[in-house]
């Protein structure tokens, strides 16, 4: 049978997100009075795809740019530059940087986002109940008298259980993995089939957190959702993404399956945030790490490699030439690299 | 890293307790804890929150909130015993001899003062010395640590996280205490920041050949830092060892749990373990062995009798009714 490309794939080829040219800039103002010349590029057109049921993870350190990054994906932060589209497979897709009113609400059903801090995220004066319906109070997802048959059913994948003996209860009663299972079955008790997850994990203990590990991957399977999983410890993404892309400084330095970038980084950022990760084994010998400096500042940054100031092998090409872009290289992964 | 503890060891705790008296009854955060550290050792303590690892640290030094207090046992510091002493008498022990390093650096310092006058006071306080003298300590001090002496005469808010995570270590060191107890320093740092830390941790007890006592929830940073480790559930010490033997040949099944459920970056993909459960309330701690609800080969006996000791070899010891096979 022939194929004829009419530019319409299937709806299981399709990403659900493609990110084109994503761009957010704070402006700084030197003065209260003056308007702001600089600006802080914490997204600086960044584009990766995503694909439907798969767990998506960017990694890198504290003001790279990655918790914007997913604050943009469910617009919760509005982007100053490029494109978002969510395909959710009915119809076209959308671009979600334009949404407004009713259709951003529309979109927020279908997009939801659990957040670091369970000690935070959750009202302290609000009932369990009442958090996790509050989604499906505002979406007017479900006739009130079914909410709590819903509430009860969430808490039991979640593994509340049983729900009765969680439901009227506040979050200073529950322990921290308990809380985060409480912002996990708010996230999707509206049923979302698009979830950033932003450090989910990193406030739990270890022995706790591989079930709240197990319990994301295994809702996805079951619920069908694909996950932006934000972290900053790469052994925890070696666990929950399929996929990953590392950051620095609002740009993506590095991308691709996460086993061909942990086991072979190209990049020498990538390498370098891998030879600083202790190895919990006290025979095991690090490479050293090999770059100087700290993280240089999002300030208005010189046209060139975000990492050139701290580069171990940059040169004069490197100096002269603006930020280099995504390439494939052998391994599969994309390098953002000109010496790689 | 062995045979570190061959002399007489610089600090030794015996059957110490600490207890936090609450509205609703004692919360025994350190019941019963004992162990020694060396000279120049390094003691990992590790355990995940709440089960009592930085409230020794707080007991060691004496620094307890109102509430809390020692309700038993010794601390003997170079043949001094401090679990008697008065705060006025504590004060010449505290920096001199045994010093700490906090989790938030950053907020340890008082944003109003420079740096190198909050160091400088710290030695003024302690040893007698002349403006000129501490000056030139601070300037060592920092060097030791890799901080630019440029930074001497700045605030707090000029310097980044691991700066002052550097400005925190080199005030613990002001004094040249024998010991230092460094409770999760770099938890709140990033891992490129984390390392080099860890490298001018160690790098500065080799050459002052200082204790250290380490605190982390962390078992890789552990694996890192410690000659001798000790594993934390509930209040106590249930597994104390050889870094080298607890990594390979665990005794503790929580001990076990907590190093497979560690993610690593490298080596193949393991399953990671889980535990049931919640950990307990200190309150009211579980009879018997404090992890029989949670563990997996937990009998009738575990339920009621206190766990006995267990040698795996000279230096490697359990609490547990039925540890784990080398």
């Amino acid at each position: 049978m022939a194929v004829v490309d009419t530019g319409v794939t299937e709806v299981g080829t399709r990403p659900l997100i493609k990110v084109e040219g994503l761009e957010k800039r704070f402006p700084v103002a030197s003065h209260w009075f003056r308007r702001s010349h600089s600006s802080v590029h914490a997204v600086d057109g960044i584009s990766f795809e995503l694909a439907r049921g798969e767990s998506f993870g960017l990694v890198g350190e504290s003001g790279c740019g990655k918790t914007t990054t997913g604050r943009l994906l469910v617009r919760l932060a509005e982007p100053t530059g490029g494109h978002v589209l969510f395909d959710d497979g009915e119809g076209a897709a959308t671009d979600i940087t334009t949404l407004r009113g009713e259709e951003l609400k529309t979109f927020r059903r279908k997009a939801q986002m659990i957040f670091q801090d369970p000690y935070e995220s959750l009202n302290p004066r609000r009932t369990i109940f009442d958090t996790v319906a509050e989604p499906l109070k505002v979406q007017d997802a479900c006739p009130p008298l079914e909410r709590l048959d819903r509430v009860s059913r969430m808490l039991e994948m979640v593994g509340l259980s049983p729900p009765a003996t969680y439901l009227f209860r506040y979050p200073h009663e529950l322990s921290g993995g308990q809380r985060q299972r409480v912002a996990i079955a708010r996230a999707l008790i509206i049923e979302p089939i698009f979830v950033v997850a932003d450090e989910p994990t990193s406030m739990l203990d270890v022995s706790i957190r591989t079930g709240v590990m197990n319990l994301m991957e295994s809702l996805a399977e079951r619920l069908g959702i694909s996950y932006l999983y934000i972290t900053h410890d790469l052994a925890v993404a070696r666990y929950m993404c399929s996929r990953i892309a590392v950051m620095y400084l609002g740009k993506i330095v590095e991308m691709g399956d996460t086993e061909a970038v942990l086991q072979q980084p190209k990049h020498p950022y990538t390498q370098a945030l891998l030879s600083a990760v202790p190895i919990p084994d006290p025979t095991a010998t690090r490479a050293p790490v090999r770059i100087s400096g700290g993280v240089a500042t999002p300030l208005d940054p010189p046209p060139r490699c975000r990492f050139y100031s701290r580069c171990p092998i940059a040169d004069d090409f490197c100096r002269d030439n603006p930020h280099p872009a995504l390439e494939v290289k052998d391994g599969g992964q994309r390098v953002a690299c000109y010496k790689a | 890293m062995n045979g570190q503890s061959t002399s007489a060891p610089v600090l030794r705790i015996e059957d110490l307790g600490m207890y936090y008296g609450t509205r609703s009854g004692d919360v025994k955060a350190v019941d019963g804890v004992s162990f020694a550290v060396g000279r120049g050792e390094s003691v990992g303590l590790v355990g995940e929150s709440g089960c009592g690892k930085s409230s020794i640290a707080m007991t060691l030094l004496k620094l307890l909130p109102e509430n809390g207090r020692i309700v038993g046992g010794r601390i003997v510091l170079d043949g001094t015993d401090l679990a008697p002493l008065s705060e006025d008498q504590m004060r010449t022990h505290r920096w001199n001899r045994i010093a700490m390093v906090f989790q938030a650096a950053m907020n340890s310092f008082n944003p109003v003062y420079t740096v190198g006058d909050q160091i400088i006071e710290a030695l003024e306080t302690h040893i007698e010395t002349s403006p000129d003298v501490s000056m030139e300590r601070v300037r060592e001090l920092f060097e030791l640590v890799s901080l630019d002496p440029g930074f001497i005469g700045r605030y707090p808010h000029e310097y980044s996280g691991g700066m002052k995570q550097r400005a925190g270590i080199a005030m613990a060191l002001a004094c040249e205490p024998d010991l230092l107890i460094a409770d999760e320093p770099t938890t709140a740092l990033d891992v490129i920041v984390q390392d080099r830390i860890l490298k001018e941790l160690r790098d500065v007890q080799q050459a002052l050949n200082m204790s250290l006592i380490y605190i982390s929830h962390d078992m890789a940073v552990i694996a890192e830092v410690s000659h001798t480790v000790g594993v934390m559930y509930a209040g106590r010490i249930v597994e104390w060892g050889d870094t080298v033997d607890i990594f390979q040949n665990p005794m503790h099944p929580y001990t076990q749990t907590l190093m497979s459920a560690f993610p690593s970056v490298t080596g193949p993909k393991h399953e990671l373990a889980m535990l049931g459960g919640e950990p307990p309330n200190l309150l009211n701690p579980p009879t018997g062995c404090r992890f029989h609800p949670r563990c997996p080969y937990a009998t009738d006996v575990c339920k009621t009798e206190e766990p006995p000791t267990v040698e795996g070899s000279d230096t490697h010891w359990a609490a547990c009714w039925h540890p784990l096979e080398a």
